[in-house]
């Protein structure tokens, strides 16, 4: 892994952000939007649930948070799509550039589009409703690795198939995180889910990440078996999602669609 | 750089676009890949370039088999420009050739970015952003990215195609000034018929996946008893497919 070449590759979209001020607002626009729909919404169940009574803001905690790995994902895609649309998407595969070098690049750019909106996002929610995911404390920090791991696993996965399929997999880009949050258990407990559904979430490392936000917010307890089991199932999805990204990678090779990608 | 294919076939589906070709690229010449669109230039710069993996043969970069050879050091010393690949439009020029050249690993970057912004007269919009250039403009960035790394292997696919005389021009001589002076292997697929004869030292004649003919454009106009090499390569693509 050559650090100069990840660098060169992450100031591409470095340089893509910083011309665009529409851009910016735009990365900013959504987690705040948000915040704000959750913030009510949040607002409402905690007047009115006596699950939820004694905790202020663990429905708007949860919207922070999955925002964050909605963010993850999205900017990965964004950025390979970026390199569609400006039609570079053969300039970038020509480059003295390895596979996992580009990964490296997007899954390190991925974090400070991701950050540019959330970090805005997450302070606003503190005067304005009295939320702040910061009171999760240091456990915060294991809760956004897992769902960053998560979260560029899936842009990997989505990635891969934008490589393998063309543009035209651009619509399932946008439609990835939705496919997985009922299952995500990101509002409400996994009690909820009938138990088939319960087996097939457990098998998802978001299930164990929202878990252990509520517990750390209901409870005020940390366990931290469950967030090593989110980390572990996040990493074995990392590296499938690798491994399928050079698949894609090998049967694009084999089409041609490398050097025909377009809009 | 030597570029040798032995027996080369890409099939996609049940047509083969490059069906059993077979050449020889000597050092620092320069070799024109003419013929009718959808013959297989395309695919055969992509299999060049690693972008396509054949269905069988080999192609040789100074003797060595490129599937065995890291890819990424091959490509430090390959570039390619065409004119349906384009730069990020948001960018500006400058930021551009930054982003390549770091990716090419050059040394004295800024140093080398001056020098072909001023080989190529891009120093007037260094600053501007490449979507806002006209197309004559975009094509000599786009031939400034692949002189960045100072190529051992220049592949070009028409590099001139939609400019206006002046600028085909311009774009030419570049490439024929820069030839003699560096040390560069050049394939150029191209339809523009005096560019393959001022370039080329020797022209491959591709129809329907096969290398219908070569040699010089001199000999090709003779062998065919044309007139000119638009004639010829006429003749060649509306005739059989064997050899003449």
């Amino acid at each position: 892994m050559r650090w100069h070449k990840i660098y060169a590759l992450s100031l591409r979209h470095i340089y893509l952000i910083k011309s665009s001020f529409p851009r910016i607002l735009d990365l900013i626009y959504w987690p705040t939007i948000q915040i704000f729909l959750w913030g009510f919404i949040s607002k409402f169940f905690t007047l009115s649930s006596s699950y939820y009574n004694n905790t202020v803001g663990v429905i708007l905690s949860a919207a922070i948070l999955y925002d964050f790995l909605f963010r993850s994902s999205i900017s990965y895609n964004m950025m390979f799509l970026e390199e569609i649309w400006s039609r570079n998407f053969t300039n970038l595969f020509i480059a003295p550039i390895k596979i996992s070098e580009i990964i490296a690049a997007l899954t390190f750019t991925a974090i400070i589009r991701t950050l540019i909106g959330m970090v805005p996002a997450a302070i606003i929610a503190i005067p304005l409703f009295g939320v702040s995911i910061f009171k999760i404390g240091a456990p915060l920090i294991f809760l956004l690795v897992c769902l960053y791991l998560f979260g560029v696993t899936l842009g990997l996965i989505v990635t891969a198939g934008l490589i393998r399929f063309g543009p035209s997999f651009e619509n399932i880009a946008w439609a990835s995180l939705f496919f997985l949050a009922p299952l995500g258990c990101i509002y409400y407990p996994i009690d909820i889910l009938p138990d088939w559904l319960q087996f097939l979430a457990n098998g998802l490392p978001l299930v164990h990440i929202f878990e252990e936000m509520r517990n750390i917010l209901i409870n005020d307890t940390f366990i931290i078996s469950s967030i090593f089991t989110a980390f572990i199932i996040s990493l074995i999805y990392f590296v499938l999602g690798v491994i399928i990204f050079y698949i894609a990678y090998f049967g694009a090779r084999e089409r041609g669609t490398l050097i025909n990608m377009g809009e | 750089m030597k570029i040798e294919a032995i027996n080369l076939k890409k099939k996609f589906g049940n047509k083969y676009a490059v069906n059993n070709i077979s050449f020889v690229i000597p050092e620092n010449e320069t070799i024109g890949l003419l013929g009718p669109n959808g013959c297989g230039k395309t695919t055969t710069i992509g299999m060049m370039l690693g972008l396509i993996k054949p269905s069988s043969g080999m192609i040789k970069i100074d003797d060595q088999d490129i599937n065995r050879v890291e890819r990424v050091k091959i490509l430090e010393k390959v570039n390619f420009a065409s004119p349906y690949i384009e730069l990020p439009k948001r960018l500006t020029v400058r930021q551009n050739l930054e982003v390549f050249g770091k990716l090419y690993g050059i040394e004295n970057l800024e140093k080398r970015i001056i020098e072909i912004a001023q080989d190529l007269d891009l120093r007037n919009f260094l600053e501007k952003k490449t979507g806002e250039l006209s197309s004559g403009q975009k094509n000599r960035v786009s031939l400034a990215k692949s002189l960045l790394n100072k190529p051992r292997l220049l592949l070009l696919d028409e590099p001139t195609a939609s400019l206006d005389p002046d600028i085909g021009d311009f774009v030419r001589s570049y490439i024929d000034t820069y030839k003699k002076i560096n040390k560069v292997t050049i394939l150029l697929a191209s339809h523009n018929m005096s560019e393959v004869e001022r370039l080329c030292s020797d022209i491959l004649m591709l129809k329907e996946g096969k290398i219908v003919d070569k040699g010089s454009s001199k000999f090709l106009i003779k062998k065919h008893g044309r007139n000119n090499l638009e004639e010829t390569f006429l003749k060649i693509a509306r005739g059989s497919n064997e050899m003449a």
